[in-house]
C-alpha cells in the first residue's frame, strides 16, 4: 500500500527527525568533549549547525567544485530516496515491486558519491579518504547484498510490504541473525561510521571530511546521520517485523524499533575500533561472505524445505 | 506523460554521453558516463521492467566507481589540471561511430517488431526469473559455485599483506567478529 504523492515531504520530515535524534544522541554520547553536562551536549548539534551555516566556505587550490558539491550533497539525497520505500506501520510513500533492490541501488550510488566528496577537494587527505571508501565498499557490498537477499528469499518477494507481512509469525532476525548483523555493519560502512569510518579516519586528518566546510560540511554530516536513520528503518522492515507489536499502533512500533536500531548504530561509534580497509577486505571476503551464504542456505531450507 | 519522461531521459542520456568526450577530466568523464547509464536505466523503468531498470542503475554505478579508479590510474593527466582530450584517432573514430550508428539505426527501423502478446504479469520480476532461470537452474547453480570459488581464490592470491602487517603464515583465524 502506498500513500499519495503529497506524503513525500512528510517522509522527508520523518527521516530528518530521526536524523536529528541520531545527531543529538551522538552528541550526548560524546565523552571526548565533556565540556558541560548532558544538557549542554544535547544542544550541540543545533549550535554546530548554526555555526556551519554562518561559516564562510573554505576552498582549496583548483578544486573540482562540481564533483565536490555532488559528493557532499549526495549522501543526504540518497538517504531521502531510500526513505520513500521504508514502511512505517505497514505503509510507505511508495511500495515498488523491487523495493529491496531500490535500497541496494542507492547504497551503491554512495560508492561514487563518497569518492567524489573525497576527490573534489583536490586535497591529499580527501583523496586518500575517497579511495579508502571504494576499497571498503568492495569489502562490505557483497555481504550486504546477500544479507538483503535473506529476507527477500524468506518472504518470496522483493516488495517491502510483503517482506514485512511475511514476518507476522516469526521476525526474520530469528532465522537470519547473521544477515541482520552483516546488514548493520554494512550500514555503518556506507555511512562512514564507527568501525568502518576509515575513509574519515583521524590518521588522514578526517579524510573525506577534512576539507568540506560551511554548508557543504553541514550537508555531508547531516547526510551521514540520515543514512544511519535510513539504514535503521530498513533493518526494522527487513528483520524486525516492521510495525508488528502488541497494543500500540503500527507506526509507533515502527518508530520505536527504528529508534532502538538507530541508538545501537550511533553507540557503535565509540564502542568499536576503526578497521583498516585491507583488514576489512580480508575478513569480509573470507569470513563474512561465506557466513552470509550459509545464512542464505539456512533461510532457504527453512522457507522451502517443508513444501 | 510517459513520452515526456522518455524524451527527457533520452536527451539526458545522450547529453551526458556527449559530455563524456567533451570534459577534460577523467573523473568528470566517468561521472558523466554514470549519469548517462542512470538515465538509460530509468528508460528501462518506463518499459514496466522495474527489476531490469533498477539493477541496470545499480550495476552501472558500481562499475563506474570501480572504473574511475582504473581510468585515473592509467591516464597521465587525470585531474584535468592541464588541457587534455578524451578523443584520439579522430578520423577513424568518426568513421567507426557513424558506421555503427547507421547500423543500429537501420536495425531499429528495419526490424519487424512483434506485437505484444498477453499482458504485463502482476510480478514482472518473477516472470523474468522464470524465463531466465526456469529450465537452466542446475547449470546456474553449478556455474555460480565455480565462479564464487574462483573469485575467493583469486582474492586470496591477490591480497598481499598490508604495509604494516607482519607476514602471516597461517590462514586467517576466527578473529573476524567485525
Amino acid at each position: 500500500m502506498s500513500y499519495p504523492v503529497w506524503t513525500v515531504p512528510v517522509a522527508a520530515v520523518v527521516l530528518m527527525s530521526f536524523t536529528a535524534t541520531a545527531a543529538v544522541l551522538d552528541a550526548v554520547l560524546d565523552s571526548a568533549r565533556r565540556g558541560g553536562g548532558w544538557r549542554e551536549r544535547v544542544g550541540r548539534p543545533v549550535w554546530e549547525a548554526a555555526r556551519l551555516l554562518r561559516q564562510r566556505r573554505r576552498t582549496t587550490v583548483a578544486p573540482d567544485a562540481l564533483l565536490w558539491r555532488l559528493g557532499t550533497s549526495g549522501p543526504l539525497v540518497v538517504a531521502l530516496l531510500m526513505a520513500v520505500v521504508i514502511p512505517l506501520g505497514g505503509r510507505a510513500v511508495t511500495d515498488p515491486v523491487v523495493g529491496v533492490v531500490w535500497f541496494n541501488a542507492f547504497d551503491v550510488a554512495l560508492w561514487l558519491l563518497w569518492w567524489c566528496a573525497g576527490w573534489g577537494a583536490n586535497s591529499v587527505y580527501g583523496l586518500v579518504g575517497g579511495y579508502r571508501f571504494v576499497a571498503q565498499a568492495l569489502a562490505y557490498e557483497l555481504p550486504l547484498m546477500f544479507a538483503l537477499t535473506a529476507p527477500a528469499v524468506a518472504a518470496g518477494s522483493l516488495r517491502l510490504s510483503e517482506v514485512v507481512a511475511a514476518q507476522d509469525r516469526v521476525w526474520f532476525v530469528v532465522w537470519a541473525p547473521v544477515a541482520f548483523l552483516v546488514f548493520l555493519l554494512a550500514v555503518t560502512g556506507f555511512s562512514v561510521w564507527g568501525p568502518l569510518s576509515y575513509p574519515a579516519g583521524w590518521d588522514v586528518a578526517a579524510g573525506v571530511l577534512a576539507e568540506p566546510s560551511g554548508v557543504d560540511r553541514l550537508l555531508l554530516l547531516t547526510g551521514r546521520y540520515a543514512l544511519l536513520a535510513a539504514g535503521a528503518g530498513m533493518a526494522t522492515a527487513l528483520f524486525l517485523g516492521g510495525g508488528a507489536g502488541p497494543l500500540l499502533p503500527g507506526w509507533l512500533w515502527s518508530g520505536l524499533k527504528i529508534l532502538a536500531v538507530l541508538a545501537v548504530l550511533v553507540a557503535m561509534r565509540r564502542r568499536l575500533p576503526i578497521l583498516r580497509a585491507d583488514r576489512v577486505m580480508k575478513r569480509a571476503w573470507l569470513v563474512l561472505l561465506p557466513l552470509t551464504l550459509v545464512q542464505l542456505l539456512v533461510v532457504s531450507v527453512l522457507t522451502y524445505g517443508g513444501s | 506523460m510517459r513520452l515526456v519522461a522518455f524524451l527527457a531521459l533520452s536527451l539526458a542520456a545522450v547529453g551526458a554521453g556527449i559530455a563524456v568526450f567533451v570534459v577534460d577530466s577523467m573523473a568528470r568523464a566517468t561521472v558523466a558516463l554514470a549519469a548517462s547509464f542512470v538515465a538509460v536505466g530509468a528508460v528501462i523503468l518506463l518499459l514496466d521492467a522495474p527489476y531490469l531498470g533498477v539493477i541496470t542503475i545499480l550495476m552501472m554505478l558500481m562499475e563506474m566507481a570501480v572504473m574511475v579508479v582504473f581510468m585515473i590510474m592509467y591516464m597521465m593527466n587525470p585531474a584535468g589540471l592541464m588541457p587534455m582530450s578524451m578523443v584520439h584517432n579522430k578520423r577513424g573514430a568518426r568513421a567507426i561511430s557513424i558506421g555503427m550508428f547507421g547500423l543500429l539505426a537501420a536495425g531499429v527501423v528495419m526490424t519487424p517488431w512483434p506485437q505484444r502478446r498477453g499482458r504485463v504479469p502482476a510480478d514482472p520480476t518473477h516472470a523474468l526469473g522464470e524465463a531466465i532461470m526456469g529450465s537452466k537452474m542446475l547449470v546456474m547453480i553449478a556455474v555460480s559455485a565455480v565462479l564464487f570459488a574462483t573469485i575467493v581464490s583469486a582474492l586470496v592470491l591477490a591480497t598481499g599483506r598490508g604495509r604494516y602487517d607482519p607476514p602471516e603464515p597461517a590462514a586467517p583465524t576466527g578473529e573476524a567478529g567485525s
